[in-house]
């Protein structure tokens, strides 16, 4: 039930077609159209600015797109299409949102937050309060159960955050930068917590800026920038089509100047970041061994991965609202 | 082909309802609907945490100001006239301030708590967006903040109206009656400060509400001394205050006497509410962009 290339159309839980959405005269989301199947990991990737928020919001129905559509099709057997906005109550229903910024209760404990955010459901408290252990277990969070957020460390209060976007059992779940300001165990545990609702079967919209999160969750990826959809594909694929296969990164004093060496002509692609030079090859062996000639640089030579994807389409200049 | 299970391979156009298009006004009537119950209980269930002493703040100070003047300032002004449906009566002064200082009671603790509170709900803490992420209306959010506001104006007035009986200073059977005006009177300043809510940048906005439109007022809604001490044509604007109708309506019913012109504060109360929450609701979906 995958999106695998010539597996066939799949079933589909959401799709946004043509979205398009202006403020004043930027437009921040410029035709933008994906659609996300059962159990998959579509994330969306792009720089501070690039119309995720915005979109994130248009599919909550938070705000009206200027054009375009987003439909679900959610539900046991749905086989009923509802549309943003008119069906929005019908569509939250059944939708798990963890935003970017936490919007815990900071007067209740990690249970009465369940307890009153499955309220908004139209839950019956006897159903919610039968979930609520498991929920905070899956969380880990069975300890905290009486303390209120701000008694959690920063990756609790994230995890408190998606056991009660899953208050309602949600197929579809969207992320707006779940592990931004986590630390590495944090994000760890988040990302096995994730791979979980995966194995479960849910689906999960998922924007972020980390590179390692979108390759080891996504099963696709979708790459925006000014609002515009400019590369879409998996990960390993994504990386295939637009790089060449071997990174060498140098660095060090003089490292500059090699964009007048003849070593330049070694490698594919050259390009600066800050100190560092990065050589885009499909093979480093010949490079390595020119590399020699430079004691004093330092070289670390490794395969092409997201970052370099990521950098490559939107750019290594810093953005200026970024 | 699309397999025929798949409603997402039809044609947009083939569905039922076409897309609705940005744009869609403010303005619009309001949407409202049982959902805002549940948020009604959150707040229900933080304040039950915190009522005792919140409860003594709301009642600790009107009391001061009752003892004070009532019984300090009292002795020196004596009887005070009030005009009812059987014409003008003569009311101790405690009295006539106890009458009037009770809606003054329930109109700032409405205020306070649909401007300072329900701030730091919809704006610090961003409980508002994470509600929205459920499946609960931003109008029904709005109505339930502002009947959440309008019940701690009852709460308060119904602990004043509770010292008031101790106190011997009105038994009137009409209080009965006084209870759901005060309610009243508590949603009609919960819909207005609600609209200051929507504009406010930050806690301060508030200050310019309090000192530029409740103080003023009330000092000429009839609460400390009788609207006759007056000139004419301040009089008249002030037969227009919403306060000034709350206070004419439960006056009487502390002298155990009907108000002389119920009905037109009624209206005046209505009018004032069903426009102040129409306006905020307009100006809350502008700040959350639709």
């Amino acid at each position: 039930m995958s999106l695998v290339p010539g597996a066939g159309p799949a079933r589909e839980l959401l799709r946004v077609q043509n979205l398009r959405k202006s403020f004043g005269a930027s437009t921040v989301v410029d035709d933008l159209s994906f659609a996300i199947a059962p159990g998959e990991c579509l994330g969306v990737i792009g720089p501070n600015g690039a119309g995720k928020t915005t979109t994130i919001r248009m599919c909550l129905g938070l705000s009206a797109p200027d054009a375009g559509q987003v439909s679900y099709a959610l539900g046991p057997g749905s086989t009923r299409v509802l549309d943003m906005p008119q069906d929005a109550m019908a569509i939250k229903a059944r939708l798990g949102v963890v935003s970017q910024i936490d919007t815990l209760d900071p007067d209740f404990s990690c249970s009465e937050n369940l307890l009153v955010y499955g309220r908004y459901f139209g839950m019956r408290d006897a159903q919610i309060r039968e979930r609520i252990p498991g929920l905070l277990q899956f969380a880990s969070l069975s300890h905290k159960t009486d303390a209120r957020p701000g008694e959690l460390s920063g990756g609790m209060k994230r995890r408190l955050s998606l056991a009660r976007a899953l208050v309602n059992d949600p197929q579809l779940l969207l992320l707006d930068e779940p592990t931004t300001g986590l630390d590495p165990q944090a994000r760890h545990l988040m990302w096995e917590r994730l791979q979980l609702l995966l194995q479960q079967g849910k689906a999960i919209l998922l924007t972020t800026h980390f590179m390692d999160e979108a390759e080891r969750l996504c099963s696709r990826l979708l790459v925006i920038d000014h609002g515009r959809k400019i590369a879409e594909g998996t990960p390993r694929a994504l990386i295939r089509e637009h790089l060449e296969p071997d990174v060498v990164e140098v660095y060090g004093v003089g490292a500059h100047a090699l964009m007048e060496a003849p070593v330049k002509s070694l490698a594919a692609r050259v390009e600066i970041s800050g100190e560092t030079v990065f050589f885009y090859t499909q093979d480093a062996k010949p490079l390595l061994l020119a590399l020699t000639e430079w004691p004093q640089l330092r070289t670390l030579h490794r395969p092409a991965n997201l970052e370099d994807l990521f950098l490559k389409l939107t750019g290594r200049q810093i953005r200026e609202d970024g | 082909m699309a397999p025929r299970d798949d409603p997402m391979q039809q044609a947009p156009m083939a569905r039922q309802g076409g897309p609705q298009r940005g744009g869609l006004s403010p303005w619009r009537a309001p949407q409202l609907s049982l959902r805002f119950w549940p948020v009604f209980l959150r707040n229900l269930l933080v304040w039950r945490k915190l009522a005792i002493p919140s409860l003594v703040g709301n009642i600790a100070e009107p009391l001061m100001w009752l003892v004070a003047f009532g019984y300090g300032l009292g002795a020196l002004v004596g009887q005070v006239t009030v005009s009812t449906v059987s014409g003008p009566v003569q009311v101790p002064y405690i009295l006539f301030l106890a009458s009037g200082s009770i809606c003054m009671s329930a109109m700032n603790a409405a205020s306070f708590e649909a401007l300072y509170s329900a701030f730091s709900r919809m704006h610090v803490q961003k409980t508002w967006d994470g509600i929205m992420n459920a499946p609960v209306r931003l109008d029904d959010i709005v109505l339930a903040e502002m009947l959440w506001a309008a019940f701690k104006a009852l709460f308060t007035a119904t602990a004043i109206l509770g010292v008031m009986l101790a106190l011997g200073i009105s038994h009137s059977p009409k209080l009965l009656l006084a209870w759901p005006v005060l309610l009243g009177v508590g949603i009609t300043f919960s819909c207005i400060a609600l609209i200051f809510n929507a504009l406010a940048n930050g806690y301060d906005f508030f200050t310019y509400y309090f000192t530029l439109f409740l103080t003023p007022m009330m000092f000429l809604s009839g609460i400390f001394f009788p609207r006759e001490q007056l000139p004419p044509l301040v009089r008249t604007i002030t037969d227009w205050l919403p306060l000034t109708s709350a206070v004419e309506l439960v006056r009487p019913l502390f002298m155990d006497q009907w108000p002389s012109d119920g009905w037109r504060s009624l209206v005046v109360l209505l009018v004032y509410t069903v426009a102040a929450f129409w306006i905020a609701l307009a100006l809350t979906r502008k700040r959350f962009g639709g």
